[in-house]
């Protein structure tokens, strides 16, 4: 089966000669929620504007469906709904007409019952009749949303889409990804809150200076990146680990109130039991304990560090 | 083909026009009707006979053209330069649609607005002088070729302008003066010869002349040469068009 976006080789390198993507190959597999994330300038934007059609590529291809982007754009486009990144949208325009030109845009009849759907989706229904210049920012954004829904898209690009939203637009953003993926709809995020990739997604891609240098399953990632960490909250406090420790990768902390034990998710053994024993054995008493994960933004963060 | 995209531009077109009816029809309207208070009744009255017509009456073809060629380029390159401008664009260049239909689109909506408001000032002159058209069908042909052309014309300007002052520029300094010097007030055999040469690189003189022959079959060059220019025009803005859509300049990066 093919994959629903198969990028190969692709660069661009804009007027100004600032190469934004170098040979970057990737594939977006049918029905999932793929998280790019990278900071900013690394080439995010100007992907999911090339996949588009909004940016010419340099060199490189693009297929959707098995479609080409550039000889068989009719095909790609109409599959594909986009949430920019800014908020443009029409100022004399209501929220319904603006969702109804959209769907007419992508080629499609007029549905009535499908711009109303997406509206109550996105708690816009109330506002159909309301001007797009009468419209705070969270309220474009939702539009913006309504609007790349509105042509009932297999693939849909949101990019940063909860940029400075409220919780309440990001949570309902958040169950209108959900329905897409229980439709099956192929969903591309990027991100600056990797928080809302962590939640979301399925897989993860790390975009960094034009280039992708890590694809992978988001949960695997997770596993593989991440570290725990037990931290024991002593009844004494102690000054120096004691020696018969010395084996265990513990740190103190808190003035000599917390014992820190980093532990490999990976190993078949961690330890912990065995360290518990020591404890015991050596006389060192606490009273509460607990267990930390990375994050998938700490493990982003380690891997655009390391890039540099 | 898409219709249903080119349907969407076109009525979203349409659509800002009656939302600014005031700004897009009354305003030409009543430029054009002082034009007939001052060069038809006040001046014209003391100006003898053009070629057997009117003063007032010999102007109508002429105060149509100017109109229908100002709001053909007002309006088609406000149509395309403002979604550049606000971002909006953003979406017509996503959208599986082939230039040709963007072009239908936003050209059809410009010339339609344009033959409306052609056929406005039409009616509005008749009252104020007698006109009669010996050749209705030329006369459309004339103004529908114009509307497209010059529409045409705009819509590359729109693309071109990277700001305000360059949207307004070139039909101020450019359009207008060769519209006042193309015969819209007179006839071109009333000026000394060396001004008549120089008149026939106006490509604005064989508009006007042509419009003008298919009422009064009155006219400064040939018909069938008004009609070889007006669509070579048309032509060369298609040109234009095309390469604009096929490299994107200004408007994919």
């Amino acid at each position: 089966m093919h994959p629903k976006i198969s990028i190969k080789g692709l660069t661009k390198t804009y007027a100004g000669g600032f190469q934004a993507l170098k040979d970057v190959d990737l594939e977006i597999h049918r029905g999932e929620i793929f998280g790019l994330l990278g900071p900013n300038g690394a080439g995010k934007t100007t992907l999911i504007n090339i996949v588009c059609g909004i940016v010419n590529a340099s060199s490189g291809t693009v297929h959707v469906d098995g479609h080409d982007i550039v000889t068989e754009f009719r095909e790609t486009r109409a599959k594909i709904g986009l949430v920019p990144q800014e908020l443009p949208t029409e100022t004399f325009e209501t929220v319904r007409d603006t969702l109804r030109f959209s769907r007419g845009l992508f080629g499609r009849s007029p549905d009535e019952s499908h711009i109303e759907s997406v509206l109550k989706s996105l708690s816009l229904w109330d506002k159909r009749d309301t001007k797009l210049m009468m419209l705070s920012g969270g309220m474009k954004r939702r539009v913006l949303i309504a609007k790349a829904l509105s042509h009932e898209p297999d693939v849909l690009f949101l990019d940063e889409p909860t940029a400075g939203v409220d919780v309440e637009l990001r949570q309902d953003m958040w169950n209108v990804v959900d329905l897409l993926r229980q439709k099956g709809v192929t969903v591309i995020l990027t991100t600056h809150y990797i928080e809302e990739a962590e939640q979301l997604a399925d897989r993860v891609g790390v975009i960094n200076n034009g280039e992708i240098i890590l694809v992978e399953e988001k949960n695997k990632l997770m596993r593989d990146m991440g570290k725990k960490q037990l931290t024991l909250h002593l009844y004494d406090e102690l000054i120096d680990i004691p020696r018969e420790l010395s084996s265990y990768a513990l740190e103190l902390s808190d003035s000599g109130r917390e014992l820190v034990y980093n532990y490999d998710t990976k190993g078949e053994h961690t330890g912990i039991t065995d360290l518990i024993q020591d404890l015991r054995n050596t006389g060192v008493r606490f009273n509460d304990l607990q267990t930390a994960q990375s994050s998938l933004e700490e493990i982003f963060v380690d891997l655009v560090h390391r890039d540099r | 083909m898409n219709f249903h995209a080119v349907k969407a531009i076109y009525r979203f077109e349409m659509a800002r026009m009656f939302r600014t009816v005031v700004q897009s029809i009354v305003a030409p309207v009543l430029s054009t009707s002082l034009y007939f208070v001052i060069f038809g009744s006040a001046i014209g009255s003391r100006i003898t006979e053009i070629d057997g017509v009117s003063y007032g009456s010999f102007i109508v073809p002429g105060l149509i053209m100017l109109s229908i060629m100002t709001e053909s380029i007002s309006n088609s390159s406000f149509a395309i330069y403002f979604p550049k401008f606000t971002g909006t664009i953003f979406e017509v260049l996503s959208a599986p649609v082939s230039y040709g239909e963007v072009l239908l689109g936003y050209v059809g909506a410009a010339a339609t607005k344009s033959v409306i408001i052609g056929t406005i000032i039409l009616a509005t002159a008749s009252f104020f002088v007698d006109i009669e058209i010996a050749h209705p069908v030329v006369m459309v042909t004339f103004l529908i070729l114009t509307c497209v052309s010059f529409c045409l014309f705009g819509f590359i300007l729109g693309i071109w302008a990277d700001g305000w002052e360059k949207l307004t520029i070139v039909p101020i300094l450019v359009i207008m003066p060769l519209t006042f010097l193309g015969g819209t007030f007179y006839s071109i055999s009333m000026l000394p010869p060396t001004w008549q040469t120089i008149s026939l690189f106006n490509p604005v003189v064989y508009l006007i002349s042509g419009f003008r022959w298919s009422f009064y079959e009155n006219a400064d060059v040939a018909v069938g040469l008004s009609l070889g220019i007006t669509v070579a025009f048309l032509v060369a803005c298609l040109l234009v068009v095309r390469w604009v859509f096929k490299t994107g300049y200004r408007l994919r990066s």
